[in-house]
């Protein structure tokens, strides 16, 4: 159990946001629920934001840090503004499944 | 922190059970987003992504994002997602065919994606390895919160600012966009009284 003894590679935490990543990726396209494929968005945010702190970690360099700060702003917003639009559709289509709310649809 | 650290093998041996034990959190909790059916559901198991990525970072150093990812986050976005959830009364998930194009083309595109991230991050040369209680500095007494509000408070202090101005017109979007049909409905009824 040689590997026991080693640091966890940063390489690791790398892959660990790319699968995370592409399982929102998965999540945005297979999910039929406004909130839901929303809730994947965030998941792609997140996914993301580690890979900043893992580079920050590399070179030691706390403006990766700080990126992911200003990313969790600009989501935070993003979440408020999104379910008040998700809000104000329900109240004209009621309803979330995306499928019924295909008026620009070709 | 470096003072007291007394075995580095023991301590590795503890990042990895640590970094398995949330990464496989993380995971678990991306995959049952994707499984459930009910909404309410998929935001809970978020929240535990989201809590476990908390711990990844503190895992590589970052104490304040640690505490900002569980208090923005796990915290208030989601329990405006739960908010949003109930108050619409979202039922279960109609299971339909999807998108055409999301399983011909998605899915063989994730998979690709997924392949050449992994790959390049895999070959990738000059990686370092992560140990527990190295944070930024390498200064054993100085936080990384520090270092931190020194570059937010002095050299980024306009975007800084500029971002709580960009969190209060979301705020006020958010209440017009969510009254504006409320107005509508108000004026709706008004007419139809006359």
């Amino acid at each position: 159990m040689s590997f026991l003894h080693n640091d966890v590679p940063l390489a690791w935490y790398l892959v660990l946001s790319a699968v995370l990543f592409s399982l929102g990726v998965v999540g945005f396209l297979i999910k039929r629920n406004i909130i839901t494929m929303f809730m994947s968005i965030e998941l792609m945010l997140n996914a993301v934001n580690l890979s900043f702190v893992a580079f920050a970690y590399q070179w030691h360099e706390v403006k990766g840090q700080i990126v992911v700060f200003f990313v969790m702003m600009v989501a935070a917003a993003e979440a408020a503004v999104g379910l008040a639009i998700i809000i104000a559709v329900f109240r004209v289509r009621a309803t979330l499944a995306v499928d019924r709310i295909n008026l620009m649809k070709l | 922190m470096r003072s007291i650290r007394h075995s580095p093998v023991r301590q590795a041996t503890m990042h990895l059970i640590l970094f398995f034990l949330f990464a496989g959190f993380c995971l678990a909790g991306a995959i049952n987003l994707l499984l459930q059916t009910h909404p309410i559901n998929s935001a809970l198991s978020l929240i535990v992504v989201m809590t476990s990525l908390a711990v990844l970072y503190l895992l590589l150093g970052a104490e304040f994002l640690a505490i900002a990812q569980i208090i923005v986050y796990a915290g208030a976005v989601m329990v405006l997602f739960t908010f949003v959830v109930m108050l619409l009364n979202a039922g279960r998930e109609e299971r339909t065919l999807g998108s055409r194009a999301a399983i011909p083309i998605g899915f063989p595109a994730v998979v690709a994606l997924l392949a050449i991230l992994a790959t390049i991050i895999l070959r990738a040369q000059g990686l370092a390895s992560a140990h527990l209680g190295a944070g930024l500095s390498n200064d054993p007494n100085g936080s990384n919160l520090v270092v931190l509000s020194q570059v937010l408070f002095h050299g980024l202090l306009l975007p800084f600012e500029l971002t709580s101005v960009l969190v209060l017109v979301a705020i006020l979007g958010a209440v017009a966009i969510a009254r504006a049909d409320a107005a509508k409905v108000d004026g709706a009824e008004r007419t139809a009284e006359k």
